[in-house]
């Protein structure tokens, strides 16, 4: 099958396998520590660790977007910054 | 008794999950790839980056597009969802009213949205439509074709006319499922017929409530055809919204990077506002 509608490149097929590698880790956390360790955070309501996967990957998205909009098109800090947020919901939402 | 954990379960997902692999995932992916990307077709792609991403977020066009369709959405809820609950307040419970009633309600919801835009492109014009016509010589000076005023009204009027019916059915549901025992407790009580709203039919309507605001927040935010087909997003660019504007880059311009990049920046909004909406609802609901 031809794929190359799909225009992959390097960058991109590297940022989808780490987004499947996390969803297949969540899956692995999942089978030896079951039940999604729900608790409440700083945001004051239950979050599982789906929850806090998912607001950390979309604050990241979000901290890209406005670094790339108010600063410039060099990403690494940004990502830096986002993989903080990232502990940082997992540690405390 | 211990609970027994396993995830077998999500086998039983497991087509749902192929089905959207295709109808969602791979056209997904397929747009972050075009976003950092150009071409000019052929299948031939040059890297751009985040250049795109970039434009778009510098863009006038994109933000007031994005300003439109924000204060389209919020007047959409605000007119939609208290007429809805009023609506569904005011529908019979009990006789042949209530089938009457529940098919004229449902009857805007089974029109295609081309054919509802149509409808009401002709119904505003000034010359052969009931409403322009009537307005016309009423003496006001209607014209959506001219004035954006005039179209704003007429797409709210068609949304409005569109799809309060699915608030009216939501909330109808939510109000059929309530005990007899609630009201004769209220009326043992002596309460008002506010009290008896707030207390006992809202509370009750409001799961199917969370579902209406989601449900007409994501809906109106990604509107598209019915004011493609009314106003094709005119006069000037007063009507035109993200997802026409969407369109006219990508199938007119045939700009897929800078188009590719916005739909990924309206996707991520969509994704948040939805997100937050359900959040802070059925957090509401908890704590109640």
């Amino acid at each position: 099958m031809d794929f190359s509608w799909m225009a992959w490149t390097l960058p991109t097929a590297a940022f989808f396998i780490t987004i499947f590698l996390m969803l297949v880790g969540m899956g692995v956390w999942e089978y030896f520590s079951p039940g999604g360790n729900p608790r409440v955070g700083i945001l004051r309501f239950e979050t599982t660790r789906g929850d806090r996967l998912f607001v950390s990957l979309l604050g990241a998205a979000f901290i890209h977007l406005a670094w790339l909009g108010m600063i410039g098109p060099n990403l690494w800090w940004a990502l830096a910054l986002a993989v903080v947020y990232a502990i940082g919901v997992f540690r405390f939402v | 008794m211990e609970k027994t954990w396993n995830n077998k379960a999500w086998f039983m997902v497991l087509p749902v999950l192929v089905l959207v692999a295709f109808s969602a995932v791979i056209p997904l992916m397929t747009v972050v790839n075009y976003s950092v990307q150009d071409t000019f077709g052929g299948n031939q792609f040059f890297w751009a980056g985040s250049e795109w991403f970039e434009e778009m977020l510098h863009s006038d066009r994109f933000w007031a597009a994005m300003g439109r369709n924000l204060i389209f959405s919020a007047i959409i809820l605000t007119i939609q969802i208290p007429l809805g609950i009023f609506i569904a307040l005011n529908m019979p419970r009990k006789g042949w009213g209530v089938p009457v009633c529940l098919v004229l309600m449902a009857l805007p919801l089974l029109i295609p949205w081309n054919v509802v835009g149509t409808i009401w492109q002709v119904f505003g014009r000034i010359d052969i439509g009931l409403l322009g016509y009537t307005l016309h010589a009423l003496g006001f000076d209607y014209n959506y074709v001219n004035d954006p005023f005039d179209a704003w009204v007429t797409i709210i009027l068609m949304d409005v006319w569109h799809w309060t019916s699915l608030v009216v059915l939501l909330c109808y549901a939510g109000l059929v499922s309530i005990p007899d025992a609630f009201y004769q407790a209220a009326k043992i009580d002596g309460a008002s017929r506010w009290a008896v709203f707030r207390y006992i039919q809202l509370p009750k309507m409001q799961r199917v409530l969370l579902i209406a605001v989601l449900l007409r927040f994501m809906d109106s935010f990604m509107i598209y055809t019915e004011p493609f087909v009314v106003t094709g997003g005119g006069p000037g660019n007063s009507t035109t919204f993200l997802s026409i504007d969407l369109v006219k880059m990508a199938v007119g311009q045939f700009d897929l990077g800078p188009a590719a990049a916005m739909s990924i920046i309206y996707f991520l909004i969509v994704l948040l506002l939805s997100w937050v909406f359900y959040t802070v609802m059925t957090n509401y609901d908890v704590e109640k």
